[in-house]
């Protein structure tokens, strides 16, 4: 006999090996190394947390109450499966182009980016999945406890809870750990998905082991096995009719509606090929699951005494047979079944919640300066984990509170029921332009209300929330609104009574309200993206013309998405106009391309409402408008295209103008330059030519011989450098220097770099991180040396703070390095960043710098050469430049 | 030999990717009618009883998974931009 203790060690063993499993799979993934991570096979897998412990342990029991009813809960997914083109394929296509990161997201992303919509959902699947949580947890406790007792009764009711409590709380710590490691829910969590993989194979393999000791362990095979159905008290074929389509229906509808099918389905798809292959694979996956049901039943209503709990018997079947190892593989598959359930649904709850309800909550709180103060990001996350405890924690108070008594199939379908009422606002959504978010609500509402009247308060047992007298007789005597008889139509099964009444208020309401109101542009507008999402998958245009400017978007982007992923978008975009440097025009495009980028980490509403904020006349372009209405659109069409090309025309004249303003700035600089340097060569020359003669005329003592010769060799020195700079800079230009490629560290180029700056100007404190400049390099040093000692230098003479620090912080950018300067001073002004790079320029009076203007210009002469690059990096408080390290140096890092 | 003459009708291979659509479209609700006809059965002690109805059922399901895995593999991977899904 297995004791509880050594159950208790296998659990915690195998919660080991699933944590290994997820840490190696992030591991691999951080490394690059993740093409088999994301390939269809995994994808499917991931997919059977559809198979929850209801289906694991509840679908024998639910065959020995009903016979074959229980396979519709199996039939559904698959016919939706098979059917993936019809509205799988819609919806991953959407879920990729719009960036939808929960269920809720996407249904308030195509009503207009509505926040009442996301926190209607929310809500409406947190209530409804909740219980489904502590089912999960429900079962564990309930398997645990046949170990103990093989009755399968509940025992005493402190280890009960207790295993209840620790089975949340270590769910809670692995889904936190590896649920929330990216903000963007667009990215694959890798390690969870692999380790809902991994639990896939479990429970097929201990369902399929249990299934093939009961056919060919205790009975004969086969034909053994159909004349033991025969024989059975579950023998004849009389499935009433009604719940057979019903309970297909519902569970194809919950397979699209369920959070946490939404979440692998859609969200964590990493390509749409792959649904071709789960279109066969994930059915046959739950025709294995459910081919040995039937038999298990059957053996079990046969061997085990009379009384036991049928949910039970793929553990206590090989239990009673003396099949230890067996039972203990059974259980480690129910197991896994509850905890990868728990594991998804949990983080897509915690998604829908902060992202709906906790972040438009913090945004309204703080209002007025939400964008300039505060760690966007970092709210974000700690709201995703404090939701993910919260969710976990509701699941165990509602498993105390109900304590646990159910048939374990009837929570289920109460959860179905309820999720299936997001179904016609999310067909209708993707199908039917005409749909509103009036409409969307309405039904959502009204179908809402009606689950929770007919089904999910009776749930809890009669007289618990309900009084019977009101079950008996409606509420206020009103008989017509009795929970299980409504408008008097009575002895439905309250399921099915609860189904098609919530649905069909639900529909309706949804398409006569859509009918009668009218949508808002935007909503329009989202509408004709998601339902022709595969004529224009180009995205969404959101905004007109604005006066946003780009920097104000950086910051607030670097704010939610972090600093390297927001200057790498906006590099990209600018690259994409063809401007250099980190700022891109503000376009309609580019406005677009960044809200879709921040809805894939904090939803389309938010999003939307960030951006908002800083884009005047937030309203739809009539230009939009009439791509929306494509039927009426030809003519003016044609005539926005012409509109486009003058802007665009417009826009390239515009670029024109400022690289004329630029030449002429340059020739200005040019002659000034000249002048300057006729100047400089000048006043060296008229010291030299005058003490060289009076040294000529030769009537002078040794002490002042000596004197005017020391004046004459500084001053040929002082023109010695002068020329060594112009000349350096043109052997750079023309491309004839020779580079002495060399390993060394980083960190000692930089030392070398600060002692060689270092003694003049001893006012400036540096700020380093030592320990991440230990990077190996292999490139010139010198010619690196010199580049960070200019910009050091230039940090000394230009920064005019009182207390001037200047800050350098290495950072990986993609497969390179970027070592940053950043000071604290009043920084450069946009109209001279474009030109400090140029030869000769110099933004101060000539008098105060002491040098020629060719520091920069060979700094980035010298980047160039190393195959990297130097820039000035916008947003950051002060002048700051970045230097990138060349790509194949940092390759031969570490 | 005499060469046969060329087809005819030059966009045989898309014409025929445009019809496996039509089928993997197709296939979902014959998977549904299919699951529905056990209800047309009777009832009860005459009827054809419940280990019948299971083989009748996962034979129906190995059909359909069977029928998705060929058309799954017949489909071309790179015409996934339904330049003709107008059709």
């Amino acid at each position: 006999m297995l004791t509880f203790n050594l159950l208790v060690l296998v659990a915690l063993a195998y919660v080991a090996f699933l944590f290994a499993v997820a840490f190696a799979a992030e591991r691999r993934a951080a490394r690059g190394d993740d093409g088999w991570l994301r390939s269809p096979l995994i994808y499917t897998l991931s997919l059977s947390i559809y198979c929850t412990a209801w289906t694991f342990y509840g679908a024998v029991g639910y065959a020995a109450r009903s016979g074959l009813e229980y396979l519709t809960i199996y039939l559904g997914p698959s016919l939706v499966m098979i059917g993936w083109f019809w509205v799988v394929r819609k919806l991953v296509r959407i879920g990729r182009t719009q960036r939808i990161t929960s269920i809720a997201d996407l249904i308030s992303s195509r009503y207009g980016k509505s926040t009442a919509l996301g926190v209607i959902v929310t809500i409406l699947v947190v209530v409804g999945i909740t219980p489904y949580i502590a089912l999960q947890l429900q079962s564990i406790t309930l398997s645990f406890s046949v170990f103990v007792d093989p009755g399968g009764d509940v025992p005493a009711g402190a280890s009960r809870d207790a295993v209840a409590l620790w089975s949340a709380a270590g769910l809670a710590l692995f889904t936190i750990l590896f649920g929330t490691r990216n903000l963007d829910a667009n990215e694959r969590h890798h390690g969870v998905v692999l380790a809902i993989a991994v639990e896939a194979v479990v429970k097929l393999c201990a369902l399929l082991a249990v299934g093939i000791f009961v056919v060919w362990g205790i009975g004969r095979g086969w034909t053994d096995m159909l004349a033991r159905i025969d024989a059975s008290p579950i023998a004849d074929w009389s499935q009433p009719g009604g719940r057979w389509v019903g309970l297909t229906f519902l569970s194809a509808a919950a397979f699209l509606c369920l959070p946490r099918m939404f979440q692998v389905l859609v969200v964590e798809n990493g390509n749409e090929r792959h649904l071709v292959t789960a279109s066969w694979a994930f059915p046959l996956y739950l025709l294995l699951m459910s081919l040995f049901v039937v038999p298990i039943a059957v053996l079990g209503l046969d061997l085990m005494p009379a009384g036991s709990n049928p949910d039970l018997f793929v553990l206590t079947l090989p239990l009673s047979q003396g099949r230890d190892g067996l039972a203990m593989l059974s259980f480690l598959g129910g197991f896994s079944s509850a905890t990868s359930m728990v594991i998804v649904a949990t983080i897509a709850l915690a998604t829908m919640v902060s992202n709906h309800i906790v972040v438009p909550v913090w945004l309204r709180l703080r209002r007025d300066g939400s964008m300039i103060a505060g760690d966007v990001r970092g709210v974000v996350l700690l709201a995703r984990r404090v939701s993910i405890a919260a969710v976990l924690a509701l699941g165990y108070v509602y498993f105390r509170l109900s304590g646990g008594g159910a048939a374990l199939s009837a929570i289920g379908l109460i959860a179905f029921v309820g999720v299936t009422q997001i179904l016609p606002a999310m067909i209708g959504g993707i199908f039917w332009r005409g749909a509103t978010g009036l409409g969307a609500a309405a039904g959502l509402v009204s179908g809402f209300a009606i689950w929770v009247w007919t089904l999910f308060l009776p749930s809890f047992g009669a007289d618990a929330v309900i009084p019977a007298q009101v079950m008996a007789q409606g509420p206020w005597g009103i008989g017509w609104l009795r929970p299980h008889a409504f408008f008097g139509v009575q002895g439905i099964d309250p399921v099915m009574h609860a189904m098609i009444w919530s649905m069909l208020v639900n529909t309706s309401l949804f398409l006569i309200v859509s009918m009668l109101t009218f949508p808002n542009p935007l909503e329009r507008m989202q509408g004709a993206q998601f339902v022709n999402v595969f004529e224009h998958s180009a995205g969404t245009r959101a905004w007109g013309q604005t006066a946003a400017a780009a920097e104000d978007l950086l910051i607030m982007a670097q704010r939610i998405i972090g600093a390297a992923d927001a200057q790498a978008i906006f590099l990209r975009a600018a690259q994409a106009q063809g401007k250099p440097g980190y700022l891109p025009d503000v376009t309609p495009d580019f406005i677009a391309l960044l809200e879709r980028e921040l809805a894939g980490s904090v939803g389309a509403a938010t999003a939307h409402a960030m951006v908002g904020q800083f884009t005047e006349g937030a309203s739809v372009t009539v230009e939009d408008l009439i791509a929306v209405a494509d039927e009426a659109a030809q003519i003016l069409e044609y005539s926005t295209q012409l509109e486009a090309k003058s802007a665009e025309l417009e826009q390239t004249a515009g670029q024109l103008r400022a690289a004329n303003e630029k030449l002429t700035a340059l020739s200005v600089q040019k002659d000034s330059f000249l002048s300057q340097i006729s100047h400089e060569l000048r006043t060296p020359m008229t010291s030299i030519r005058a003490f060289s003669e009076i040294l000529r005329d030769g009537d002078t003592g040794p002490a002042e011989q000596q004197k005017y010769a020391g004046i004459i060799q500084d001053e040929a020195l002082r023109l010695t450098r002068l020329l060594d700079d112009l000349l350096d800079l043109d052997v750079l230009e023309h491309g004839q220097v020779e580079l002495h490629r060399q390993r060394g560290q980083l960190r000692d180029v930089i030392d070398r770099a600060v002692s060689a700056a270092g003694p003049r100007g001893g006012r400036l404190r540096l700020v380093r991180r030592r320990a991440d400049e230990a990077i190996m390099l292999e490139t010139d040093l010198e010619r690196l040396a010199q580049v960070f000692i200019n910009l050091i230098a230039n940090a000394q003479k230009y920064c005019n703070a009182a207390d001037p620090v200047l800050r350098i912080e290495v950072a990986r950018l993609g497969a390179g390095y970027a070592v940053d300067f950043v000071d604290n001073g009043t920084g450069i002004s946009p109209e001279h960043r474009q030109v400090i790079f140029e030869k000769f320029s110099r933004l101060t009076d000539p008098g105060r710098a002491g040098g020629a203007g060719l520091g920069l210009a060979i700094c980035r002469e010298i980047m160039a050469r190393l195959g990297g690059g130097i820039d000035y990096l916008p947003g950051q408080g002060g002048a700051a430049f970045r230097v990138v390290l060349p790509v194949a140096d940092a390759m031969a890092a570490q | 030999m005499p060469k046969p003459p060329p087809p005819l009708f030059l966009g045989r291979a898309s014409y025929r990717q445009r019809r496996l659509r039509d089928a993997v479209r197709l296939l979902p609700v014959a998977g549904a009618v299919g699951c529905m006809i056990p209800l047309l059965w009777p009832r009860g002690a005459e009827g054809p009883g419940n280990g019948l109805a299971l083989l009748y059922l996962f034979g129906l399901w190995a059909g359909l998974i069977a029928a998705a895995f060929i058309l799954s593999r017949a489909m071309r991977p790179e015409d996934d931009t339904d330049a003709a899904e107008g059709e």
